[in-house]
């Protein structure tokens, strides 16, 4: 339900986005007006968000320590899994950051007869998880070359390794094909795993549903209609230079592409998508196991009532006495 | 309870596929079996906590007071400002679902709402609808509900059904906790008088009397004393366990469990018998009597208010530092929050261990060192004369704990130590050990009788594994180094793998240690009958 939802709206705005690129009125609003006010929301909507968290201080040391500690100068300690120094908590957090350590972990657990509880390897969802977010890197930095003059010379190079295999023409982006499989994989996964699916909420699907829409419009475009590149370099420079254009070459499914893409900036921060910004900032990852080591200071470290000895000692006064116990006060 | 319980073949007939009914349907039922009773309104009285009263989960009317909404939602709010770990948490899950078979309460109870990630969004979808923009303005579509009260009864029924065990943390992509999450779930249950009596007799007894068991001084001699005698009895050493011994070099802190609890008893004997042997001037106190903190499962004011007394006493008796005995918990709150909350301990000196002259470089700011970190540096440097044939009756396998393990990282010492001291040692399966492992299932207060069922459901992963290496190696003792463990582990053992033993790992140092003047060891620390060398050989 949540899933068939999410498609109908998806493809609502498509069809939107369509229509609107048609209609000459519309089309500075589809072109400038909308992605404009989607970058402002993202932007605004992630430092507010950023600014939450940051302001919410750690009162205490929690990492999750997935490795030996640093005690005894002869034991090996997990330096990455359970580290001790910076260099190592940083290393931890690239591991995490770049190729998603923690899901590479992941394994299957499966209750067969016996009872008897089986453990299996499960990296799927970790590798299209990993394919899918550098896909969308490597798209998002070749997409430069339309918002910048002159086109810098590493996106550029990117996009010649992306070209690699040189088939066809335009020549064909390894990343165009990978990211459609991998988020083909996650949306396939969310709606046919019984448990994945049981937790699912409307965004997790609209979300997967947008980013398909967004890619196969761009794909279309490139491979397909063969966009006017020219014109969607104005429209790019346009939009960066605060100079707006709308060439009149610019098709209907550009403006397909902008709108989908304008939706999910400006849900970003409103949703999961904060993921991104959330990951450099987890506790349970971000800190070193120095627990013993180094004090950590606790901003709110609030008074509390406590027992003190001396009330312990004034209670059971008597039976100190008789079991012998020295006492403080006679 | 056990004969109401389901036999064990009949009681994982598990389909895991989720109902049909949404799962913002927060309707729960309180079957026997599957819950723990609520706290008893003179351990809240006792605390100052809110709302005292007699009530249980299953009565319709929960007794709440009239503004009990206002006070979780104000409560949620404070908590969102003082916790990075809980506004995060709450804001960043992306619902992949890699947490879900990591939880032993869901594979053994195939609830989805004990897979992790639900368990979360129990209490996310109330932080969306009262705390975000996409809640409020579209609650259905951002998985949003009403704080009612058939929701809160839900908090209470699977924060209670977590053992804060971190598993799902190690493998989550962002190092979400759920530790974390059913530790403020119930802070805020706390908040409007929602606790259960496992948790807060301990936490009153342990606020009154120093332990939780509410033993008072003169017990707590007696029980020692006739530790020092059973001692003398099996070993022909009398040892010396000094009380409140003011100038000692060590303040020794241990879960009163190990002085009145059985298997834990045996490994208070192997420790003061390492101890003696060693020569360390150590005390114990009656006071901090108990290194266990049931405010852990309680709130972080809680675990502050029954760990203030340790810094306290160590202070107070004048000791240089202090060494803490196996127990799980005690260990998070040591290693992760005690400094935090009740330090700097400026008063003690950074640890030396007299014997080998090691510093105790990881514990140079709490000052506080583990048993097992002493005595493989004991090991280590040839202190102690051991003779690992005595404990040749075992073949043993290491359970880590949750705590040392995930929130410490305490994993190589135990294994040391155990080498050392026995010749028949397995390790279980690699997905169920280390900073994998399973919970016993009964961690954070959930240890009880009338939640006997949920616990053998929950504990389930852990006894397969145990299982595969009792059946492949002949395994037949279980080691660990947490107090709770040891309370239930042998039930949960008994009910899914008879024929396994729990033991400290301290029990088998004690086995093995040859002690100066000892007698010959006709029996192991338990009484049992040792079978002589010679018929070994012709065996």
């Amino acid at each position: 339900m949540n899933a068939l939802s999410a498609f109908v709206v998806v493809l609502a705005l498509a069809a939107l986005a369509f229509v609107g690129g048609q209609v000459v009125i519309l089309r500075p609003l589809f072109g400038v007006i909308l992605p404009w006010a989607a970058i402002l929301t993202l932007l605004l909507g992630l430092t507010h968000r950023v600014i939450l968290w940051a302001r919410a201080p750690v009162p205490f040391r929690i990492p999750t320590t997935s490795g030996q500690q640093k005690s005894l100068p002869w034991i090996k300690a997990g330096w990455l899994e359970s580290p001790s120094s910076t260099p190592g908590v940083i290393a931890r957090m690239a591991l995490e950051v770049g190729l998603f350590r923690s899901l590479f972990r992941n394994t299957k657990a499966e209750l067969r007869e016996g009872p008897r509880l089986v453990f299996g390897e499960d990296k799927a969802l970790w590798l299209a998880a990993l394919l899918f977010h550098w896909s969308l890197l490597v798209i998002f930095l070749r997409h430069l070359r339309s918002f910048m003059e002159p086109v810098p010379a590493f996106v550029k190079a990117l996009a010649a390794l992306d070209g690699f295999f040189q088939v066809g023409a335009p020549v064909l982006y390894v990343t165009d094909i990978i990211i459609v499989l991998a988020v083909g994989y996650l949306l396939l996964r969310r709606l046919r795993n019984p448990q994945v699916r049981y937790i699912s909420l409307f965004f997790d699907y609209f979300a997967l549903f947008l980013l398909l829409g967004v890619v196969i419009t761009g794909i279309f475009m490139r491979y397909v209609t063969r966009i006017d590149t020219v014109a969607v370099k104005q429209l790019a420079l346009g939009l960066v230079t605060f100079a707006p254009t709308v060439p009149k070459e610019v098709g209907s499914l550009l403006f397909v592409h902008l709108f989908l893409l304008s939706a999910l900036a400006a849900c970003f921060p409103f949703s999961k998508l904060m993921h991104m910004g959330g990951i450099f900032l987890s506790p349970t990852r971000t800190l070193a196991n120095t627990n013993r080591m180094k004090r950590h200071v606790n901003p709110w470290n609030s008074p509390v009532k406590v027992h003190t000895y001396e009330e312990w000692e004034e209670e059971f006064r008597d039976k100190i006495t008789a079991a012998g116990l020295p006492l403080e006060r006679e | 309870m056990a004969e109401q319980t389901p036999k064990p073949e009949q009681l994982l007939q598990i389909d895991y596929r989720p109902p049909a009914k949404d799962w913002r349907d927060p309707t729960v039922e309180f079957r026997k079996g599957v819950f723990c009773y609520s706290a008893a309104p003179k351990n809240l009285e006792y605390l100052g906590l809110p709302n005292p009263r007699k009530w249980q989960p299953y009565d319709e009317d929960w007794k709440l007071p009239p503004n009990w909404k206002q006070i979780i939602l104000e409560g949620m709010r404070d908590r969102l400002q003082k916790f990075r770990s809980f506004r995060l948490f709450m804001d960043i899950c992306v619902r992949c679902g890699a947490c879900a078979d990591k939880c032993h309460f869901y594979i053994g109870s195939g609830d989805p709402k004990n897979m992790p990630v639900l368990r979360a969004e129990l209490l996310r979808s109330v932080y969306r609808r009262y705390f975000t923009l996409a809640g409020r303005l579209f609650p259905a579509l951002a998985g949003a509900r009403d704080l009612t009260l058939q929701v809160l009864k839900e908090w209470f029924y699977y924060f209670y059904q977590c053992t804060e065990c971190r598993r799902c943390s190690v493998f989550c992509p962002y190092g979400i906790d759920t530790a974390e999450v059913s530790m403020i779930g119930r802070e805020l249950l706390t908040l409007v008088g929602c606790n259960i009596n496992w948790v807060l007799e301990p936490v009153a007894n342990s606020y009154r009397t120093g332990n939780h068991l509410g033993i008072q001084p003169h017990g707590f001699k007696d029980s020692i004393e006739f530790a020092v005698d059973e001692l003398a009895e099996i070993t022909g050493v009398r040892v010396e366990a000094p009380i409140n011994k003011k100038g000692a070099e060590v303040l020794l802190l241990v879960p009163s469990a190990d002085y009145f609890g059985t298997p834990h008893y045996f490994t208070l004997l192997g420790t003061l018998m390492v101890l003696h042997e060693i020569g360390l001037d150590y005390t114990f106190s009656a006071f901090a009597s108990e290194g266990g903190n049931f405010g852990l499962f309680t709130s972080h004011e809680m675990i502050k208010r029954i760990n203030a007394k340790i810094y306290e006493e160590a202070k107070r008796l004048k000791v240089k530092w202090i060494l803490g005995a196996e127990c799980g918990h005690m260990w998070r709150v040591l290693h992760q929050y005690m400094d935090t909350m009740n330090g700097p301990a400026d008063f003690l000196e950074e640890p030396v261990s007299p014997i080998t002259g090691t510093r105790f470089e990881n514990a140079k700011s709490t000052r506080t060192v583990h048993i097992c970190e002493f005595t493989a540096d004991l090991i280590h440097h040839r202190k102690l004369a051991l003779d690992a044939s005595r404990n040749d009756h075992w073949t043993v396998t290491f359970h880590d704990s949750c705590n040392p393990s995930r929130a410490m990282g305490l994993i190589e010492e135990p294994r040391y130590i155990l080498k050392n001291v026995c010749n028949h040692f397995h390790e279980m399966p690699e997905s169920t050990i280390r900073e994998q492992t399973f919970c016993c299932g009964s961690g954070s207060g959930l240890g009880t009788d009338e939640n006997f069922e949920m616990r053998m459901r929950g504990g389930f992963p852990r006894a397969n594994a145990v299982k595969y290496v009792r059946d492949r190696f002949g395994v037949n003792l279980l080691a660990c180094i947490c107090a709770i463990d040891k309370a239930t582990l042998p039930a949960l053992l008994e009910y899914w793998v008879p024929g396994v033993e729990v033991a400290g790992v301290h029990e088998l140092v004690g086995n093995a240690l040859i002690m100066k003047g000892e007698k010959e060891r006709g029996t192991d620390l338990r009484g049992e009958a040792l079978t002589p060398k010679e018929e070994l050989v012709h065996a």
